[in-house]
């Protein structure tokens, strides 16, 4: 029982994280059709600006927060110099230019940063708390909470503001959208940079868990999708919950099959899914017009 | 001449040519050796051109077949006393299989899903791979055994040169072929339209197979010269910045284009060896030439050169 919480617990905060990449991807997707494989590159520098920047002797809220701005800087400039240029060409090429990105990003922060591994402090503490026979790092709580408070602000923002009205907009219909007053360039920087914030957030949060370096964003980048479309793309709420899915398959799948395989379990994952549901999860079938 | 001969018959004399004057120019064996592996990842990549700019399909994950057919050539003899040419059929079989069983299922997909299902194999390749070190050495790779041809060892860049050169005269010469067979007329049907396609009698899940499995046997072969050249293997073979690579390998030369695959792979072969220079800044750069060129040249480079000559002449 207590070893079954134990699963649960670490499932979640993992796949809290994995449901934050996802809600990235799923923005960006959304608004712009881009497919941003850098998404993962956004938790990195979440986690490396933050730790550098409190070694410098920045307190660590105002770190945190530097290091979503330069996040957002970053994902800003990522959709002006690379994304915005490339109106037009093919999914194959923009999801190229993406990785292109998150190889640049990667190798600048090689250069920036280091090639060591990072640690931040436990934001309340490192005593452990006590649950049913569970343990529980505070740092969970923290992995939690953030989490849950991006996704009701994002949720918030989408549903009852006018800017994220236009990021629906278009999403449906990029024409229409422009038609009625939308500036559509506009609405994809938000989409980019509000991405990037999400992504920064998540590495900020989890960095006291699993430790942060340059190359983090990979593999959090190719998990996150495969949580995106197990929630169908483009679709928030499925994306959240494709990644706390994902996260407690890996935590249950290391903990009661083998731990090895730990990481293959997000692949096997969306190829089963794939195989049995072409569309994802929550999809709907599109017809081809020729 | 050149309607005499037709187009085929001239790239692949041009290409023959090429590959005879070269060694002429080369100063060292440096140049050679990197010349080798321009030969065997445009190998790589012109398979994936048949899937990718004939068939209309991506894959994400080809480096995996590439990873089998290096793993082949080094666990073959290593384990299963396999003789090194055998183990290389054996890869390609493997690759060719893997693709067949595979294939159906993810080829059903379209556009992002059918991206990430590619990836995800090519990433489950790898970590077995990485994971299973018994066999294949971990993380760290594993040697690969001299291959030995009745006796004569072969070693040495000069004698890679040329296998590896005439390696992709045959795997160019194959794809040029395909073109006018029914088989490539199908791929380029479904490329264009499937439902059209479909409509006009093509079996569409048979040709997407056909291809996918094409494209996974020259990926495995170009994997299995490369690991015999190099006397190594390691996981980064199989891994997802290689498939990476391979896609912008095809992409970045002009999808369909065959010629074009033999460019790509040159540019991304060659230009991180001159890159050393700046060795900390080699992933910024190569991130930045990709970025930039698929900006700049969105139908890839051949192609907007022919198009570029064509403009000159009228």
């Amino acid at each position: 029982m207590s070893e079954l919480l134990q699963f649960l617990i670490s499932g979640l905060t993992v796949g809290a994280v994995y449901a934050l990449v996802a809600l990235g991807f799923t923005l960006v997707y959304h608004a712009a059709d881009v497919v941003n494989f850098a998404q993962g590159e956004f938790v990195m520098l979440g986690g490396m600006v933050t730790v550098f920047a409190y070694a410098a002797g920045v307190p660590l809220p105002l770190a945190a927060l530097l290091a979503v701005i330069v996040a957002v800087v970053v994902g800003l400039l990522l959709y002006w110099l690379a994304i915005a240029p490339a109106r037009g060409a093919s999914a194959v090429s923009l999801i190229i230019i993406t990785i292109g990105a998150s190889i640049l990003l990667r190798g600048a922060a090689q250069i920036v940063f280091d090639k060591q591994f990072h640690k931040l402090p436990a934001f309340s503490g490192d005593a452990p708390i006590h649950l049913f026979g569970a343990v529980i790092q505070p740092q969970s709580l923290w992995v939690l909470g953030g989490a849950a408070l991006v996704v009701l602000t994002l949720y918030y923002v989408m549903e009852r503001t006018l800017i994220g009205k236009a990021v629906v907009a278009t999403a449906a219909n990029r024409l229409a959208a422009r038609l009625v007053g939308v500036n559509v360039a506009t609405v994809m920087a938000l989409a980019f940079g509000g991405s990037a914030a999400i992504g920064a957030i998540a590495g900020i949060l989890i960095t006291p868990i699993t430790l942060t370096s340059y190359d983090v964003g990979t593999l959090l980048a190719l998990k996150g999708f495969a949580a995106a479309m197990l929630g169908g793309m483009g679709n928030p709420l499925g994306a959240v919950i494709g990644g706390l899915f994902l996260g407690l398959l890996e935590s249950f799948g290391a903990g009661y099959v083998s731990s090895t395989y730990k990481d293959a379990i997000a692949f096997i994952v969306i190829l089963a899914v794939l195989f049995v549901a072409p569309q994802g999860l929550v999809g709907r079938r599109k017809v081809e017009r020729v | 001449m050149l309607n005499l001969l037709g187009r085929r018959s001239v790239i692949l004399i041009v290409l023959a040519v090429m590959m005879a004057v070269l060694p002429l120019l080369f100063p060292s064996s440096y140049y050679f050796r990197v010349a080798s592996l321009v030969w065997v990842s445009a190998l790589a990549a012109i398979g994936l051109n048949i899937l990718m700019g004939k068939a209309g399909q991506v894959s994400l994950g080809h480096a995996g077949f590439f990873g089998i057919g290096a793993y082949a050539v080094a666990i073959g003899p290593a384990h299963l006393g396999l003789n090194a040419l055998l183990a290389v059929l054996v890869g390609a079989l493997l690759s060719a299989v893997l693709a067949f069983l595979v294939g159906r299922p993810i080829l059903r997909l379209k556009g992002h899903y059918l991206a990430i299902a590619t990836l995800g194999l090519g990433v489950l390749v790898a970590m077995v791979i990485t994971t299973e070190s018994g066999w294949t050495g971990g993380p760290d790779g594993m040697p690969v055994p001299k291959l030995s041809l009745f006796g004569w060892r072969v070693s040495g860049s000069t004698t890679w040169y040329w296998i590896t050169a005439g390696l992709l005269l045959i795997g160019t010469w194959f794809a040029l072929n395909l073109d006018d067979t029914p088989t490539g007329r199908a791929f380029r049907a479904l490329h264009d339209s499937e439902v059209a396609a479909r409509t006009a009698g093509v079996h569409v899940e048979r040709f997407k197979l056909q291809a996918f499995v094409i494209a996974a046997v020259y990926a495995s072969v170009a994997g299995s010269a490369l690991a015999m050249m190099n006397g190594f293997v390691n996981p980064d073979q199989a891994g997802f910045l290689h498939s990476v690579e391979l896609v912008t390998m095809v992409v970045l030369g002009g999808l369909g284009s065959i010629v074009g695959s033999i460019v790509g792979a040159a540019v991304l072969v060659v230009l991180p060896q001159l890159l050393t220079v700046f060795q900390d800044y080699e992933h910024f750069l190569l991130g930045l030439i990709i970025i930039v060129s698929m900006i700049f040249m969105r139908d890839g480079m051949v192609p907007m050169l022919a198009k570029l000559a064509r403009r000159a002449r009228s």
